[in-house]
């Protein structure tokens, strides 16, 4: 995992990355490569676990576009990281609907079990959390979900986040 | 039991593969489209039907499509806005996961109405599981020959993709959208020129949500007129409901437009009623946009009509006692829910929402969060509501896209009708966050104030 101070560790993409890139840059006409750019990130994240600043210099070089625009999106978007989280973050909607049936219980839940704030990594890199916006399953709250596949957890109760945290740890440890 | 057109096969097991899909009469729209209608008697279908935009602006789909400049020469686009973002909303999730084949159909359809050859679909980035659910069905058509060259060996083609968002609830406005499609910011664009003559690449394109687009294979296979049989009055067809909050049974249910509200709420074909044996407080009908509703208002009308499920019914008495059916996501509030605390919510997610272009938005929607905070932590003062009222109409309106007017109605309409729960608030600090002022006199029936001060 990279930490902070590592933002200027270079990167590579590797030929599997590429391929990917390339995938998706086909779908648009002509000239419009830039389309790709959210896609792009997507992958970059997925690969990487957040877009540092010299991986999105490396998608600007790659779309032939300036790395401000790449900068620009990447900080408009939540779903993109601009710093390392843990490897497993955890982000529990919020909004409303999910509110009216205990979202905030659940968060403190989660906060005094990982030990670390909303934002924060715990010590061994695993986990992060966070509070986000509606993430459309409003019948089935409380709910999180975990990149980068964004596996959705529904009707969430403190045993069930326990299960679950304690599941990840030990897919970490096997 | 009404009548299915879109969910009718949601519980067949397998009927997100193409062969299962397919033995239910899937791609029968397609066939009859390209084979036996020309692009403008699509059109012309959609437009019978009566068909209006299901993603909350209630537009009808069929002049939207009308609209379409073809200049000579100029690709033309389709794209299909599966943003869902609406706090209360996720009926687009439910069916592109269930039944993707579905919204594959509409969209070959629709893009050869609209002489489209290439077509996106653009999905929320949280929506990963359903981007895969997509593509995979993507493939499976274009192996059956429903999509790619010459399609059904006709001379129509179309290629098809899914395009992923980063998690912004402005992408879910459609100019923002393209935007966001085209690798920028989702900033919302000034309108005119619209989509219809400048949108994707400034080249004509119209977006219309999931449910608009998945509608069309039902309305293609049995006819227009036919499809405007079902509902009531200009409120055709059938909708799509997202039911959550504080009910019994919450879930996506595919209604009769016209139903009454109240059976809806509370039948147990549907809502089943409240969950754990409470009662009903307040209702918002169409996602959190739409004005808040207490329980008598919703119920019934100010003219002391049963409220029915339908474009107009829900707006009948306006803002001033109506709402809107909006994107048909419906939230119920039970009689312990903090009407305060739940529009706090709701501002904190316009101010983390709003992309930050206008003036009135981004700082409006900040300031109306900072003071119901203060309220519902017990530090408001007796003019807030005044002051919240000030600042939402200095929003509405004077923005360039909806999502200030969509920030300022639940506020408004929460002190509108809720003002003496703000009040107590403020009338009661120590007890403003852990206690609740109850239902008092806004459910049915009425009238009884409660006051728990736990």
């Amino acid at each position: 995992m990279l930490s902070v101070q590592d933002t200027n560790t270079p990167v590579t993409f590797s030929p599997e990355l590429l391929s990917k890139f390339a995938d998706v840059v086909s779908r648009y006409p002509a000239g419009k490569q830039k389309s790709a750019l959210l896609p792009i990130l997507h992958l970059v994240q997925a690969g990487f676990g957040w877009t540092s600043i010299p991986a999105m210099d490396k998608v600007a070089e790659y779309l032939d576009i300036q790395p401000i625009e790449v900068y620009e999106v990447a900080s408009f978007y939540t779903m993109y990281f601009l710093k390392p989280q843990g490897k497993y973050m955890l982000e529990v909607c919020r909004t409303g609907p999910c509110e009216i049936v205990g979202a905030t219980p659940i968060m403190e839940h989660i906060e005094k079990t990982l030990g670390v704030p909303e934002g924060d990594v715990t010590p061994d890199g695993l986990f992060s959390w966070r509070g986000v916006e509606c993430l459309a399953a409003c019948g089935f709250g409380p709910v999180l979900q975990i990149g980068p596949e964004y596996t959705f957890y529904e009707n969430l109760t403190t045993e069930s986040v326990d299960k679950l945290i304690g599941d990840l740890r030990q897919k970490v440890n096997n | 039991m009404a009548r299915k057109l879109l969910l009718e096969h949601i519980n067949v097991p397998g009927i997100n593969t193409f062969d299962v899909y397919r033995s239910k009469g899937g791609y029968a729209a397609v066939e009859k489209a390209l084979k036996t209608l020309t692009p403008d008697e699509v059109v012309e279908e959609v437009k019978k039907s009566g068909l209006r935009g299901r993603g909350g602006a209630g537009f009808p789909t069929g002049m939207k499509w009308s609209f379409l400049a073809k200049p000579e020469g100029v690709e033309r686009y389709l794209v299909c806005n599966a943003d869902e973002s609406e706090p209360g909303t996720f009926k687009d999730r439910y069916l592109m996961t269930h039944i993707p084949h579905l919204l594959i159909e509409g969209m070959i359809v629709a893009s050869f109405a609209l002489g489209a050859k290439t077509s996106y679909i653009y999905v929320r980035g949280e929506m990963m599981p359903q981007i895969r659910i997509l593509e995979k069905a993507i493939a499976e058509a274009k192996a059956k020959g429903f999509l790619g060259k010459n399609i059904l060996g006709t001379d129509y083609s179309l290629e098809l993709y899914v395009q992923p968002g980063g998690g912004a609830y402005i992408c879910g406005e459609e100019t923002a959208l393209l935007e966001s499609l085209e690798g920028k910011r989702g900033n919302p664009r000034i309108k005119p020129p619209f989509p219809a003559i400048a949108g994707l690449y400034g080249c004509p394109t119209v977006v219309n949500n999931v449910e608009s687009i998945a509608a069309v294979v039902p309305i293609i296979n049995e006819g227009g007129d036919e499809y405007a049989k079902l509902g009531i009055g200009r409120s055709t067809g059938t909708k799509l409901i997202s039911a959550g909050g504080n009910l019994r049974k919450p879930g996506v249910y595919e209604i009769d437009l016209g139903l009454p509200a109240e059976e809806f709420l509370y039948s147990d074909e549907y809502c089943g009623g409240i969950a754990n044996g409470k009662r009903l407080k307040a209702v918002v009908a169409g996602g959190s946009s739409v004005p808040i509703l207490p329980a008598s208002l919703f119920l019934k009308t100010i003219n002391n009509e049963p409220r029915l499920m339908s474009y107009e019914s829900l707006a009948d008495g306006g803002f001033v006692s109506g709402t809107m059916m909006g994107s048909g996501g419906f939230i119920a509030y039970d009689e312990d829910q903090c009407i305060v605390r739940n529009t706090w919510n709701f501002a904190r997610f316009y101010h983390h929402e709003s992309c930050g272009q206008c003036s009135p938005c981004r700082e409006g929607t900040g300031w109306m969060e900072k003071v119901l905070h203060r309220l519902e932590y017990g530090h408001g003062k007796m003019s807030d509501m005044d002051l919240l009222i000030d600042v939402s109409k200095k929003i509405e309106g004077n923005t360039i896209c909806p999502l200030g007017d969509a920030a300022a109605w639940p506020v408004a309409s929460a002190i509108r009708h809720f003002r003496d729960e703000f009040e107590w608030h403020v009338t009661n600090p120590s007890a403003a966050l852990s206690g609740n002022y109850g239902i008092a006199h806004y459910a049915d029936p009425l009238p009884k104030l409660e006051v728990a001060t736990s």
